[in-house]
């Protein structure tokens, strides 16, 4: 007995030390007091420093798009800083081009904030926030694909461009235990500002489409953040339209189409979208109905894979062979791509082709 | 324990009883972190250093604390909870104090925390009972052993970069084999001086 004794206090009492000094370094030599952040030359930030750049801004309530939460293995988080950041780490090496390296592009989750620091960011991530959203509506609109509809919290706005996309949190479930954020286009009008509607596609042992096709149910709460994106509809522009997209690719096309629908834009539109059989087309009736209603606007499904029995009237094979017949001269046109790497790529040398200038086509890669 | 000079302990530490070619210790790193010599060098140093001060830690704390309690069994335990404690408080004193260290060495610290090398030095120094000094001498040159031993890794494995090695064999396959040759190699120092 007295031996339990003795050890379990000799143990606590050594444990104890080392965590008594450790707390007194983390306060002293750990303190990094008060720095100055000065973001893009004009906004002025005082925080504690010590602390991750990423974690330290999100405190400040601006949001660096991050997939993995700061463990530095998905290397979004990146951040132009042009003093004080120190130099750049191996652990930052491998995510970097040789240009973004001489530029000063750092990974914010793995550069430290410990003395006063300038970074540069995109204006529009001041725009970011985070938001809490019930599911309203889940519906399966393929075999693989569910359209999720979220309400935001009462009085909460959200304003994005239609194109953008948002972080959606996936929350540790059985199966999973790390919380992480993947990225999803919103496919409602930017009009509706208390709804966002995504497009979800099942990825077998994916950690968030498993949790929002096996777990997520009307009326759960979820969390998100954003708007996030360069790809967006270019509204000063008076070019007619090509879109082509393929699987929840649909999602930005659909907020683009729904934007512009509502606002009544006066510019011709085409939309093809690629798949594989019937069974992958998604909302027809709607693009149906827009054919009537919108200014000018076409709906062009193109299957790769049907048979007979599929008793299929429209086009076949890949989007580029439609493209080939429905389009002319490209140089009235611009292009908005959503999809695969592979399909944007055949897209972009389709498109150039047919004339419409390289800048001009804007697209969205889905890993 | 026969008397044995400190020094002697120090070069058999280094050359005879080398930690990675004759206790196979602190592999972990020792095979991730030898693909340059300057990072190797690096992480050698860093060893080194918390291998002297660890294993005088250890050495103070088993002798003034557990033997008077009786409590040997338990050095294990607390053996790894000083070196944990003691490289965390290192890792926050040279980010603060020598940035420039920090960034040549700062990944590596963590390393340290398991690597077994350290670990192990101060479980030897026990089991042969060394005195006080004998203990600094075994664990410094324990530490110049094992960075003269990543670095050498290191060097050779620069120079596979331009060899054509079986694809099954490329990375930790290869440098295995090598560190079985060095070792072989290493007995020759055999016959200088024998510690146990």
């Amino acid at each position: 007995m007295n031996q339990i004794i003795i050890t379990t206090v000799s143990i606590s009492a050594i444990s104890a030390i080392f965590a008594f000094l450790l707390t007194i370094a983390e306060r002293t030599i750990g303190n990094y007091g008060e720095v100055n952040i000065t973001i893009n030359d004009d906004k002025k930030l005082t925080v504690n420093g010590g602390s991750s750049l990423l974690s330290t801004l999100i405190e400040e309530k601006i949001f660096i798009p991050s997939a993995c939460g700061g463990k530095g293995t998905c290397g979004y988080c990146k951040v132009k800083v042009l003093e004080g950041g120190g130099p750049i780490l191996p652990t930052e090496i491998p995510f970097m081009t040789e240009e973004e390296i001489k530029k000063g592009i750092r990974l914010s989750c793995q550069c430290k904030v410990k003395q006063d620091i300038k970074i540069e960011i995109p204006e529009e991530l001041f725009n970011v926030k985070e938001y809490t959203a019930v599911v309203e509506e889940m519906e399966d609109v393929t075999s693989v694909i569910k359209r999720v509809k979220l309400r935001l919290a009462e009085g909460e706005e959200i304003n994005f461009k239609p194109g953008q996309y948002i972080q959606f949190k996936a929350p540790k479930y059985e199966g999973n235990d790390e919380e992480v954020y993947r990225a999803y286009s919103i496919a409602s009008s930017p009009l509706d500002k208390n709804h966002i509607e995504l497009f979800i596609g099942y990825v077998p042992n994916g950690i968030c489409t498993t949790y929002v096709h096996k777990y997520l149910k009307v009326g759960d709460k979820v969390q998100l953040n954003g708007p996030y994106g360069d790809f967006y509809f270019q509204e000063d522009s008076q070019r007619e339209i090509v879109m082509v997209a393929a699987g929840t690719g649909i999602a930005p096309i659909l907020s683009i189409l729904r934007y512009m629908k509502e606002k009544d834009i006066k510019r011709k539109a085409t939309f093809f979208f690629g798949a594989r059989t019937p069974a992958d087309l998604m909302l027809t009736d709607f693009f149906k109905e827009l054919e009537e209603t919108m200014y000018d606007f076409k709906y062009v499904p193109t299957l790769s894979r049907v048979t007979e029995e599929h008793n299929w009237q429209g086009e076949r094979g890949r989007v580029n062979v439609a493209i080939e017949k429905y389009l002319e001269n490209g140089d009235n046109k611009e292009a908005y791509l959503c999809g695969n790497k592979a399909m944007i790529e055949t897209m972009v040398t389709a498109l150039t082709a047919k004339g419409i200038p390289e800048e001009l086509i804007y697209f969205d890669k889905f890993d | 324990m026969i008397e044995v000079n400190p020094m002697v302990i120090f070069f058999a530490a280094i050359f005879t009883n080398n930690m990675i070619f004759s206790n196979f210790l602190g592999m972990c790193s020792y095979i991730a972190v030898s693909k340059e010599i300057p990072t190797a060098l690096g992480l050698g140093t860093a060893v080194t250093f918390v291998l002297a001060c660890t294993t005088i830690i250890n050495y103070l704390v088993y002798y003034y604390i557990l033997v008077p309690l009786g409590l040997e069994y338990l050095r294990f335990i607390v053996f790894i909870l000083s070196i944990a404690a003691f490289v965390q408080l290192l890792e926050m004193i040279v980010e603060r104090y020598l940035p420039n260290l920090y960034y040549a060495l700062g990944i590596f610290l963590p390393l340290i925390t398991v690597n077994c090398a350290i670990l192990g030095v101060s479980l030897f120094m026990i089991i042969r009972k060394y005195d006080f000094l004998q203990s600094i001498g075994f664990s410094i040159g324990s530490g110049i052993g094992w960075t003269l031993a990543i670095v050498a890794l290191a060097g050779i494995r620069q120079k596979l970069k331009r060899a054509s090695i079986p694809k099954g064999l490329e990375g930790a396959g290869i440098s295995l084999i090598i560190t079985g040759l060095m070792a072989l190699a290493f007995i020759g120092f055999s016959g200088i001086v024998q510690i146990q």
